[in-house]
């Protein structure tokens, strides 16, 4: 038992060795340190998010624009409700983490053993959550249109509301095969072709002289902008998405150089292409933890159901995948705020 | 000795920081939702104020989370402060370093005829 949970000696032999000056066991102390470093990682990348941000934080998008789905609510513009219920589940099942390791300081076996299937339950649950964000998050909503410049553009009506490329894209007859990297010279495909080409899209906006165009750009109300005529200054709000005229809209839309669908590492609908960057590694390495984390603690759940513990006469271990755990908790509660609401 | 003979165990306070924290949430997700004019559209320190109080909910849950449910608050006190202060420094420091850049880079793309997004 000594070489898996070390107590120290508590009588004044300073410098006799066997000491604990942080009053924890080597395993917990460790466990702390590894968690200081892996929150300086992720500080590391939230800190870079922020530094992109605010190197576009004329273009950033709006994050209740982009996570606006709840399952079973088709068409519904939902937005943070399904983010707050994820937020739900993983404090909820760090409450029950914690609870577990209360039964364990008890020796209440039972206990220990259901409180960690609930952590592990909502733990799954979490996970699945995120793996259904990522889906829609990958999938889009809209589309939209990417110019030469690099620049992004939506489409939206004469009352602001956001057009899908479905919705008014012409069908031409013209073919388009997908170049494969059999048929390179290189040996260099290219991604899949997306559902409209750009003649299509463009044709389809002459054919509604409703639409209009509505760029990256967060509108100011500064006095260059309030004079600025192309801007529409009826749809343009402050803080929201400039809203071009339509004359300005056909201008831009002819330097068209790609169909953006749903989002890649490459480019995505909603705006600036680091955003999606940061959204998929962020949120993944963050979903990595939890996965990781429902794994350590499903094998100290059978190491409880073994008795393992009960042997050993401590319950230590649940509480250095307890600490885990609510770290992963702690890193989401960040990556919520960071992501969603600012 | 070892601590686990001292531990004393506290459902109830467990059950009140979970409470804290949804109640916190919750009323984060409502800001996020209304984003009330008067705190989205002001300006304080380089942010508005309603990201401001996001920002300070957030650190309040992260204390939650760390004194009770991590159990900070009962360890000795050089581990508190060995696992607490250098996050806390290293943090802030990185974060003036890198949002000081980003919003110097922004003002250099901004005034000038460059035009490269990456």
């Amino acid at each position: 038992m000594g070489s898996t949970v070390t107590t120290g000696n508590s009588e004044e032999k300073t410098w006799g060795g066997g000491n604990e000056p942080m009053g924890a066991s080597y395993g917990k102390l460790m466990m702390w340190f590894f968690i200081v470093s892996d929150a300086l990682t992720f500080s590391g990348f939230l800190a870079a998010y922020g530094f992109s941000r605010f190197k576009f934080i004329e273009t950033w998008p709006l994050a209740d624009e982009v996570f606006t789905h709840f399952p079973f609510m088709h068409g519904v513009s939902a937005p943070m409700y399904y983010v707050a219920l994820m937020t739900f589940i993983l404090i909820f099942s760090s409450v029950t983490m914690v609870l577990a390791v209360d039964a364990g300081h008890q020796m209440k076996k039972d206990k220990v053993i259901i409180y960690m299937f609930l952590t592990i339950v909502g733990g799954g649950i979490f996970v699945g959550s995120q793996a259904w964000e990522w889906k829609n998050f990958i999938k889009g909503e809209y589309g939209a249109i990417e110019t030469k410049g690099g620049s992004l553009l939506q489409f939206v009506d004469k009352e602001g509301n956001r057009v899908a490329l479905a919705d008014f894209a012409a069908t031409l007859q013209e073919e388009r095969v997908q170049h494969t990297r059999s048929n390179g010279s290189w040996f260099v495909g290219e991604d899949a072709l997306p559902t409209y080409s750009i003649a299509e899209v463009q044709a389809g906006f002459e054919a509604h002289p409703d639409l209009l165009i509505r760029t990256e750009v967060i509108y100011e109300a500064t006095p260059e902008t309030k004079v600025d005529a192309k801007i529409n200054h009826d749809l343009s709000k402050f803080k929201h998405k400039t809203v071009l005229t339509r004359e300005e809209s056909v201008v831009r839309l002819a330097q068209a150089a790609y169909v953006v669908e749903g989002a890649n590492l490459v480019r995505n609908e909603y705006g600036s292409k680091l955003f999606a960057d940061f959204f998929f590694f962020i949120t993944g390495f963050h979903g990595f933890h939890v996965f990781s984390g429902v794994i350590i603690n499903i094998i100290i759940f059978f190491n409880v159901l073994l008795g393992t513990y009960e042997k050993r006469g401590s319950y230590e271990m649940v509480e250095k995948v307890g600490l885990y755990w609510h770290f992963v908790d702690l890193v989401w509660v960040f990556v919520f705020t960071v992501f969603y609401l600012v | 000795m070892s601590h686990e003979h001292e531990y004393v165990s506290n459902t109830s306070r467990i059950w009140k920081v979970f409470g804290i924290l949804s109640m916190v949430t919750i009323v984060e997700v409502i800001l996020g939702i209304l984003k009330p004019d008067s705190l989205h559209l002001s300006h304080f320190l380089g942010l508005s104020l309603l990201n401001w109080i996001f920002y300070g909910l957030t650190i309040y849950k992260a204390y939650y989370i760390v004194y009770a449910f991590m159990h900070m608050e009962g360890e000795k006190s050089a581990l508190r402060y060995a696992v607490v202060l250098p996050v806390i420094f290293l943090i802030l420091y990185l974060l003036f370093i890198l949002l000081t850049e980003g919003n110097y880079i922004y003002g250099v793309f901004k005034d000038s005829t460059i035009k490269w997004n990456f």
